[in-house]
């Protein structure tokens, strides 16, 4: 597979059955029906979009990084990739994609992984994690801190380079574009839309970001 | 090694499970015996189990995408559960993975304790979960693992390869604990070994004490952010 496989999709935000607009460092939790589309939109260029997906009938068939780019051989998702559980459920295929590249190395950012990565006096600052745990904590189903697992940062750029180095590079992402994904089964779509202020990865201006979900085509 | 700092040895044949609480001031020494060896391992504060090892913060901590002595692992909360302490093998895999029952049926065929007895094809997950649910844990709990021994490279474009002949025979890695930590691992075949036969190999395993490391300790000293990985973990004791 390449790792940039650009595909757009044709249809429009008036045939949409949902569309919201999460604000920067807010979660967004919501489930999407087998055969239902849903699309992710960078509105404003660069914004990270942590993202984790649960099968709606037993959450701890969950969205695995290690098994999605085991079973793609390919560390980058994009058009095509079936993004898989640990037991090996397909949750999602990707199936627009006008950004190319997205990471799913590079984790959600949290209070305490920023103390370890910039500075102990970074506690207070607001992270992904507390957004995650906040919504899962929310949304009474019992959930808790074990259902939140590695995740895919949408939109954002985190190359390996031969010698084993994580580097985080520049964007490609610009304002408008999106990734598009079909549920093959009913999904729990968990996002938080990054909060990060101390690293480049969003030019230190998070954004918001539009969610679109369309029904899919008639049998 | 210090003999008389041995605490134990035994061998962990290959594709079986084992788990042990590494208790802080102790270290695993794992050895690949016979070359060609991966041991899929998971770890969790054992105090706490909800702390559990985090891959992402671990590679992005260290801005790594392969695990060697003088890296850390990182639990959840940034914190150190281990540090790698001594490396012979050079490259460890923290990106592919571990099998599953459907890949080793389908790499290499059925075979069922009844027919084979002990020598039946097992899964890294199976293990995981089995030995997981020993200590009162189950699949919520089932987080991304390392693979030791092996090597996955990545190209340019993002591809993985296997990378052969990564691991010979007498390598050896050596961790030490940092807090209490449940280690639990398996000796199943690397998920990407592109071998067609099952032929898991053994590792052994040594359990030695080990002092608590000092202020120029070379894992703290690796990296800035390492430094405050230490001095979170040692907060968690005062």
């Amino acid at each position: 597979m390449s790792s940039v496989n650009l595909a757009q999709r044709t249809r429009g935000e008036q045939d949409a059955v949902y569309s919201f607009v999460i604000p920067a460092g807010d979660p967004w939790m919501h489930e999407i029906k087998k055969g239902q589309y849903l699309r992710i939109v960078d509105l404003y260029g660069n914004q990270a979009v942590d993202t984790l997906f649960y099968n709606a009938h037993d959450p701890s068939d969950r969205y695995s990084a290690q098994d999605t780019i085991r079973a793609q051989r390919n560390i980058y998702l994009t058009t095509g990739t079936r993004l898989l559980t640990g037991a090996g459920t397909v949750l999602l295929t990707i199936v627009g994609d006008t950004c190319g590249r997205h990471d799913t190395l590079g984790g959600a950012c949290a209070s305490e992984s920023n103390m370890v990565r910039y500075s102990i006096e970074k506690r207070h600052m607001h992270a992904c994690r507390n957004s995650f745990l906040k919504a899962v904590t929310e949304h009474g189903r019992g959930w808790d801190k074990r259902d939140i697992t590695s995740n895919i940062n949408f939109f954002m750029n985190v190359p390996v380079t031969p010698e084993g180095k994580l580097t985080f590079e520049d964007g490609i992402s610009e304002p408008g574009k999106y990734v598009e994904m079909r549920a093959e089964i009913d999904v729990v779509a968990l996002i938080s839309n990054c909060p990060q202020l101390n690293n480049p990865c969003n030019a230190y201006n998070p954004t918001p970001v539009q969610v679109l979900i369309w029904d899919g085509p008639a049998e | 090694m210090n003999d008389t700092s041995v605490l134990w040895e035994e061998t962990v044949q290959g594709g079986a499970a084992w788990s042990h609480v590494l208790k802080r001031g102790t270290a695993l020494r794992l050895t690949d015996l016979e070359g060609g060896a991966n041991t899929a391992a998971i770890f969790f504060n054992f105090d706490c189990p909800a702390e559990r090892f985090n891959l992402p913060d671990t590679l992005k901590a260290q801005h790594i995408a392969r695990l060697t002595q003088g890296f850390v692992l990182y639990s959840d909360m940034g914190r150190v559960l281990c540090s790698i302490t001594e490396d012979t093998v050079g490259w460890h895999d923290p990106l592919a993975g571990c099998s599953n029952a459907a890949l080793v049926a389908e790499k290499y065929g059925e075979a069922t304790y009844q027919h084979c007895r002990n020598d039946w094809h097992q899964n890294a997950r199976e293990l995981f979960l089995i030995e997981l649910a020993k200590w009162g844990l189950g699949p919520r709990d089932l987080a991304a693992n390392v693979n030791f021994f092996s090597r996955v490279d990545v190209a340019d474009d993002g591809s993985l390869a296997h990378h052969a002949d990564n691991s010979k025979p007498g390598a050896y890695v050596e961790l030490r604990a940092e807090m209490n930590v449940l280690v639990i691992l398996n000796t199943c075949q690397h998920p990407l070994d592109p071998n067609p036969k099952y032929v898991p190999k053994p590792v052994q395993l040594s359990v030695r004490r080990v002092p608590a490391p000092v202020r120029t300790d070379p894992c703290r000293l690796s990296r800035p952010e390492n430094e405050r990985g230490f001095t979170l973990t040692e907060r968690y004791f005062l």
